[in-house]
């Protein structure tokens, strides 16, 4: 069985607001030294595939018609 | 003349949508989201508020994959009249049939009150009873209405008078509750037969309720 980790963040360039305001609190509770936020989400799927090849693909597929909007957000699959 | 709404779980704006529609003499049909066609007299198809399935993974994103929506696009790439309201509006953008993405508010707030918008452009059936640079008054309800399309999209939106509304002052003057790419509330497609808007047209028909700017807006769709 392969687990894929799926984290969806939005694009760079798209202003992330919630990272905005996350990075306003850590200012304000004196976490200094922090130059960026972004916010994002993750999805886990558990796969019945042990084909890493496959289970690419698939989660790619998926990606683009579900998990992710690519107008506006980038995702990165992670395979373990 | 024949308005089919379309309901998911989640929607709560057809039975508003169905009033409106009615006060303007249409016949209502709302259609559940698992029928695999639409009633075959449709003149306009609307794709109204609320939550579908919560708003999971993000607003509209689920609703793209019922069994309705093969329909909705098979009839919006027909010619066929759709327009899309709040939530509406973010479903047809996740299902590719209006350009641009709705993300969430800039300050991260559910807005929900009435706001001035500006008629960018009325050379479409929707706003052809108003003119270029009237100021309406309709009420806003969202979350995620903040709208995003990059600069090429935007340089198209432009080139083929597809802004249809911009939120505003009361003279007309840029005014963006929300964050949205040049304080952009809703667009249609470059065949101008998609409609899409944030803002809530159905809920701005009676003046004893603070508009009835909504009438002249919806009217553009029964005229035709």
């Amino acid at each position: 069985m392969i687990t894929a980790i799926v984290n969806i963040s939005l694009k760079a360039g798209v202003l992330d607001s919630q990272g905005k305001a996350v990075h306003h609190a850590l200012d304000s509770l004196h976490f200094k030294g922090v130059e960026d936020v972004r916010v994002g989400k993750q999805v886990v799927l558990k796969l019945s595939t042990d084909d890493k090849a496959e289970a690419m693909s698939e989660v790619e597929k998926m990606c683009e018609e579900i998990l992710a909007n690519t107008v506006i957000e980038d995702y990165k699959i992670e395979l373990i | 003349m024949k308005v089919t709404i379309v309901q998911f779980p989640g929607t709560n704006c057809e039975y508003d949508t169905q009033h409106a529609f009615k006060e303007l003499g249409a016949d209502i049909e709302i259609v559940w989201h698992k029928a695999e066609s639409l009633p075959k007299d449709t003149d306009l198809l609307v794709v109204a508020g609320g939550f579908s399935y919560g708003d999971y993974l993000r607003s509209g994103a689920i609703a793209k994959f019922s069994p309705v929506m093969k329909a909705v696009s098979a009839y919006a790439k027909d010619g066929g009249k759709v327009l899309g309201i709040c939530n509406g509006f973010q479903v047809l953008t996740e299902a590719g049939l209006l350009p641009g993405a709705l993300k969430r508010n800039d300050g991260l707030h559910f807005i929900s009150k009435h706001h001035t918008l500006k008629v960018e452009n009325n050379d479409n059936i929707f706003l052809e009873k108003l003119q270029k640079g009237d100021v309406v008054n309709i009420p806003i309800a969202h979350h995620d209405g903040n709208y995003y399309i990059d600069e090429a999209g935007l340089k198209e939106l432009h080139s083929n008078n597809q802004i249809l509304l911009t939120y505003s002052d009361a003279e007309g003057n840029v005014k963006n509750p929300n964050g949205s790419v040049e304080s952009i509330a809703g667009v249609c497609n470059k065949e101008k037969n998609v409609f899409g808007l944030m803002p809530h047209p159905e809920r701005a028909m009676e003046s004893i309720l603070g508009s009835d700017d909504g009438v002249k807006m919806l009217q553009g769709f029964l005229a035709s």
